[in-house]
């Protein structure tokens, strides 16, 4: 497979590991409960077709990536840094 | 009109060479070069052959027809093909560290000196023992494993396994380490060219000129594919002389990289390709300082599929009889090597394309005897030509049994009316249409398509950027090839930004691939191979269809067929053909199954490269690594790192006793230690501290600049991750280190939560464990020792720098360094650390400034005993399964803040009171040695799994106190100080009692740290 790293462009996945689905939020601060923490911890979709998932370019920029892929046929539709990410759900979950 | 002279072979058995080397080479043609003869053997037996040669067509010129006995019956097998579909002519080649088994004969090159045995028979390859398992065939069919050995249960380790594995063996692998290398190389183009026959040669020029990077990759050692097996025409030359000029030109285009002697064996997502090429293969040993083979990474933009087509064989009784081989390889044989395969050669086919082959061997010097053709209706033009060169040419009829014993003797051929008769021959030439080879284009899980004009699969959805032409693509003329390969090139180049001109292909002779597949002859007398590598027969496929497995990947695993190194190359879909009549469905529906990497086997070496033994990883040394060395240390691996273990001295008898000399020393004087191998990150920023709070679970906010804290990081399920320490050493700045095992772990968790969880913290983290080089000076001499390596002005004594400060100084005369009083021994300690490039120097200045103190180097044995001693988790307590309650360590955890693990840490299961909890263990006989490993038991209770309350983690022999010490998680240890459990080692065989205790051996009361 080859990944195209936002900030170095595109690398073999040697270079990257593999987190997992990107879709669980971490229920933040002290008010989080533990049934949504399970939630977050241990469940996942397991989907046929497009996925948004977490890499990390470990040998390279150590920049972790939200990476679009289908995981049907391992095309990968978009790259986006998960910092990026991150903040744009962020601003959607609290507008 | 041909002048080549022929010896008769001896119809039974294979000629022994008289005076009268390579009878069976023509006196002139083929691609080899005459002049320069090489010697070979086979079994022992000398023989000759020409450079340009294969094995296989060398012990062809030779008059060798058998060359191996067969996996499960022990037939005698000879040379199917004249390629890498070969199933039959599997060899040992060459000896010693260099034996390699299963390596086909077919694209074995021959060299000078050449060695090869047979495989798989017992004494001789002639008289095989293990030939009678052909008359015990009726168990030996389909599923047999499943049926035949299942009990009694007791047998098949000690009985049937063994027996089979002698029984179906394959060659023997080297007995000692390959002594050659093999390299690694990646290389990136515009246009990947698969196969240099006449449509990947067309492919590669027309991008080649549009000045496209083109990397075309073929097997061979000679580019050409099939023009060099077949007498054919293109433009005013030969196809052979056409092959030789665009091969240089392409060698001319400084953008084009030709790759011969190169097997594309794997296609991997988004234009990444596999390839293995056989640099030394074709020589006895590989030239100074020459890899064996070389695995290419190849990345391409687009590729051009041009990996041709494998001919199929017929299915009749006794079709595995050496002398019988596919009309493609015979020609290859007559045209490519000067080698006529048989003397007397009958064509079976059931095309217009096998009849080629009668025109071949006359041209060659052979006599035809007879064409079989399964059609009724013949182009009479074919028949006409077959009769002029005085063959019988029987149409509408088929091929029912072969005879011979260890060789070809004659054929039983039935006509279209039904009688028989019997025609000696020495060879038979089948053809029964081509099989486009759709196994690179499937590795990425898309499935071939029917294609009914050609009766075969051709490629369905083609991964992206990649395109099939000429054979593979499903069209087999010559003019096809090189029509479609051209324009292919052309349009792959300019998807790429390069501008191609279009050029006509150049003309062909004519041809015709009017063809009829003939899946078996039904009524014919013997055993009739599917699968020649597996021996899966026709009456095997019947069986699996009678007893329901008529699924096609039930059809594969039952039979084993197509499950052989060959992938079933000349197989497969003659099985899927016989399962598709029999069950009365068009062969499309029967479907086929999935071929994966690798095309033709690999080893197992060019995929390891330059990673062996020593090299399998990098080594990470540490900065003292020259001064050890030079003190005699044993280094020990942990992880990556070779660290220091400990440092014998001249009259210790063992390590024991130099490790009891070191931490005697570091508890009466002053010791040091490399401790560089710990994971060092720097983190800095305005939100660094809230950061520092969220991942760790013990309290940070109180912590002044100036300060530093023991750190315990939990996983976001609750159990403990890593500890270490994180010490301020500003407002915004601070130091965190994690255990040498997980540092780069920790980084990634760091950079995770960051860059993840909280985006918005205001914090930046960069490891920095190679740039500073860290050692522990530890002793109640320490701070004595390092008053003359901290430059004057910092004051290091226990009022300006308690324990648990840290500090920038600058050392050796205004080299910065960081300073921290942390102690893992228990003793007063420093941590001093400096830039790694002053490491030996600073070592070494320690080591002097330390010597009137009584100082000594301690490595990771003495730093193990110690923290032991002290009571402190290390890897094998923080082992992933163990939480900060387990660890002792629960009452430091926060209360008030939120942290990574906070919450999953609390469930009940985690809570239980009755988890094992870490605590001390002593031997109840002080002078009995512990185990680590060993589990807990109540004094007198019987070991049982349930009986189970723990186990050791850590031992260590105290030198402090003079007896075995062990760390250990037992039930509800912290309640059961003073109680007597059994510690019990079924494994080496240890039953004792030993005493609980307090995890803290030495100094409980930290009277040493604080001074």
């Amino acid at each position: 497979m080859r990944i195209r790293c936002p900030y170095c462009g595109e690398r073999d996945n040697g270079e990257f590991s593999y987190l997992g689905d990107a879709a669980p939020t971490r229920p933040d601060g002290m008010g989080a409960e533990a049934a949504a923490m399970h939630d977050y911890v241990y469940l996942r979709e397991n989907r046929a077709g497009a996925h948004r998932e977490l890499w990390y370019h470990g040998s390279g920029c150590r920049a972790w990536l939200v990476v679009t892929r289908d995981t049907r046929t391992h095309a990968i539709d978009d790259v986006s840094p998960a910092r990026d990410v991150a903040r744009t759900r962020r601003t959607g979950e609290a507008a | 009109m041909s002048t080549i002279t022929l010896r008769r072979a001896e119809a039974d058995s294979p000629p022994v060479p008289t005076g009268r080397p390579q009878a069976f080479r023509t006196a002139t043609g083929g691609l080899i070069d005459r002049r320069r003869p090489l010697d070979f053997s086979f079994d022992g037996t000398r023989y000759a052959g020409f450079e340009g040669d294969t094995l296989a067509s060398a012990l062809l010129a030779n008059g060798v027809r058998l060359v191996g006995r067969s996996f499960k019956y022990h037939r005698p097998r000879g040379i199917l093909s004249a390629g890498s579909e070969e199933p039959n002519a599997l060899v040992e080649l060459r000896a010693g560290a260099r034996r390699e088994p299963n390596t086909r004969a077919t694209v074995a090159e021959l060299y000078e000196g050449l060695e090869a045995r047979s495989q798989n028979r017992w004494p001789s390859l002639r008289y095989d023992a293990l030939a009678v398992n052909a008359l015990a065939a009726p168990i030996f069919a389909a599923g047999f494993y499943y049926k035949t050995f299942m009990w009694p249960a007791a047998f098949w380790e000690k009985l049937y396994e063994p027996m089979i594995r002698r029984a179906a063996g394959l060659g023997r692998a080297a007995d000692a380490p390959d002594p050659d290398t093999y390299d690694r190389a990646h290389a990136f183009c515009d246009v990947l060219v698969i196969g240099g026959g006449p449509a990947g040669l067309s492919a590669a020029l027309a991008a080649g000129r549009s000045g496209a990077r083109v990397i075309l990759v073929d097997e061979d050692h000679r580019l050409g594919g099939r023009l060099l097996a077949e007498r054919r025409e293109i433009g005013s030359r030969s196809g052979a002389d056409w092959a030789r000029e665009t091969v240089a030109e392409l060698a001319s285009l400084p953008e084009v990289t030709i790759l011969s002697r190169t097997t594309l064996f794997g296609v991997y997502d988004h234009g990444a390709y596999g390839a293995v090429e056989r640099v030394s293969d074709h020589l006895a040993v590989p030239a100074a300082h020459a890899p064996r083979q070389r695995l290419w990474r190849i990345t391409a933009r687009r590729a051009v599929l041009a990996a041709g087509a494998i001919e199929r064989p017929h299915v009749f009784g006794g079709n595995d009889r050496p002398g019988v081989m596919l009309a493609g390889a015979v020609r290859t044989y007559l045209n490519r090597f000067g080698v006529l395969p048989g003397q007397r050669v009958a064509i079976f086919t059931s095309g217009d394309d096998g009849w080629r082959t009668a025109s071949d061997v006359a041209a060659a010097g052979g006599q035809v005897v007879a064409v079989i053709d399964a059609r009724a209706c013949v182009p009479p033009g074919l028949r006409r030509a077959a009769e002029a060169l005085g063959a019988r040419v029987i149409a509408g009829g088929y091929v029912s049994g072969t005879k011979g014993h260890l060789a070809l003797k004659a054929i039983e051929v039935v006509d279209t009316y039904g009688s028989s008769e019997t025609i000696a021959c020495d060879c038979l030439a089948m053809a029964n249409g081509w099989n486009p080879i759709v196994h690179l284009d499937s590795h990425l899980s898309r499935r071939p398509v029917w294609d009914a004009a050609i009766h075969a699969f051709v490629p369905g959805a083609l991964p992206s950027g990649m395109v099939a032409v000429g054979a593979a693509g499903g069209r087999l003329t010559l003019a096809a090839c090189l029509e479609t390969g051209s324009r292919a090139g052309a349009e792959m180049a300019a998807a790429c930004g390069f501008t191609a001109a279009p050029r006509d292909a150049p003309g062909t002779d004519p041809e015709s691939t009017e063809h009829t597949p003939l899946w078996r002859v039904a009524r014919s007398r013997g055993k009739a191979f599917v699968d020649f590598q597996n021996d899966v027969a026709a009456s095997d496929v019947e069986l699996a269809h009678r007893e329901g497995f008529r699924a096609v990947e039930h059809l594969k695993r039952y039979t084993t067929l197509g499950m052989a190194t060959d992938q079933g190359k000349t197989s497969n879909l003659a099985g899927l053909g016989i399962m598709a009549e029999l069950t009365g469905q068009a062969l499309p529906s029967v479907g086929t199954t999935v071929f994966r990497p690798p095309f033709t086997p690999v080893a197992i070496g060019a995929f390891a490269g330059h990673h062996r033994g020593k090299d399998f990883r990098a080594t990470r040394q540490v900065p003292s690594r020259a001064w050890c060395a030079e003190q005699g240390a044993v280094f020990v691996e942990t992880g990556l790192w070779l660290r220091p273990a400990y440092f014998p001295k001249a009259g210790e008898a063992d390590w024991l006793e130099s490790v009891n000399r070191e931490v005697n020393t570091v508890r009466s004087h002053v010791g040091v230690c490399d401790v560089t191998t710990l994971g060092k990150i720097d983190i800095q920023g305005r939100d660094a501290l809230a950061f520092i709070e969220r991942v760790c679970a013990n309290p940070f906010g109180t912590l002044p600049v100036g300060k530093a804290r023991y750190a315990v990081l939990l996983r976001e399920d609750g159990f403990v991750m890593d500890d270490g320490t994180v010490a301020r050493m500003g407002e915004t700045h601070f130091v965190m280190t994690a255990s040498t095992a997980n540092a780069a772990k920790v980084m990634q968790h760091l950079e995770f939560c960051h860059q993840w969880l909280w985006p918005d913290l205001d914090v930046q983290m960069v490891s920095v464990s190679e740039q500073w080089a860290q050692y522990a000076v530890a002793g109640p001499r320490a701070r004595d020792t390092l008053r003359s390596i901290v430059d004057e002005g910092f004051d290091i004594g226990n009022e300006a720098f308690p324990f648990l400060a840290c500090a920038e100084v600058t050392v050796g005369g205004g080299i910065p360094a960081r300073l921290f009083r942390i102690s893992f021994s228990g003793e007063l300690a420093y941590e001093l650390a400096v830039p790694a490039a002053y490491g030996d120097a600073a070592w070494r200045a320690i080591m002097q400034a330390g010597s009137t103190h009584g100082i000594t180097a301690y490595g990771s044995e003495a730093l193990s005993v110690m923290r032991i001693e002290k009571g402190h988790a290390a890897g094998a307590e923080i082992n992933g399964q163990t939480t900060a309650r387990d660890l002792g360590l629960g009452g430091m955890l926060a209360k008030k803040k939120d942290y990574v693990g906070r919450l999953m840490k609390e469930r009940p299961a985690l809570t239980d009171p009755d988890r094992p909890i870490l605590v001390g263990f002593r031997p109840v006989d002080r002078g009995a040695r512990l185990r680590a490993g060993a589990h807990f038991l109540a004094v007198g209770a019987a070991p049982s799994l349930a009986a189970d309350e723990g186990v050791m983690t850590s031992v260590a022999y105290s030198p402090s106190l003079g007896h075995w010490i062990g760390l250990g998680l037992l039930r509800r240890g912290p309640e059961r100080h003073g109680e007597r459990v059994r510690a019990y080692d079924p494994v080496r065989g240890g039953d004792i009692e030993v005493e609980i205790c307090s995890p803290v051996f030495v100094d409980p009361k930290e009277e040493k740290l604080r001074v």
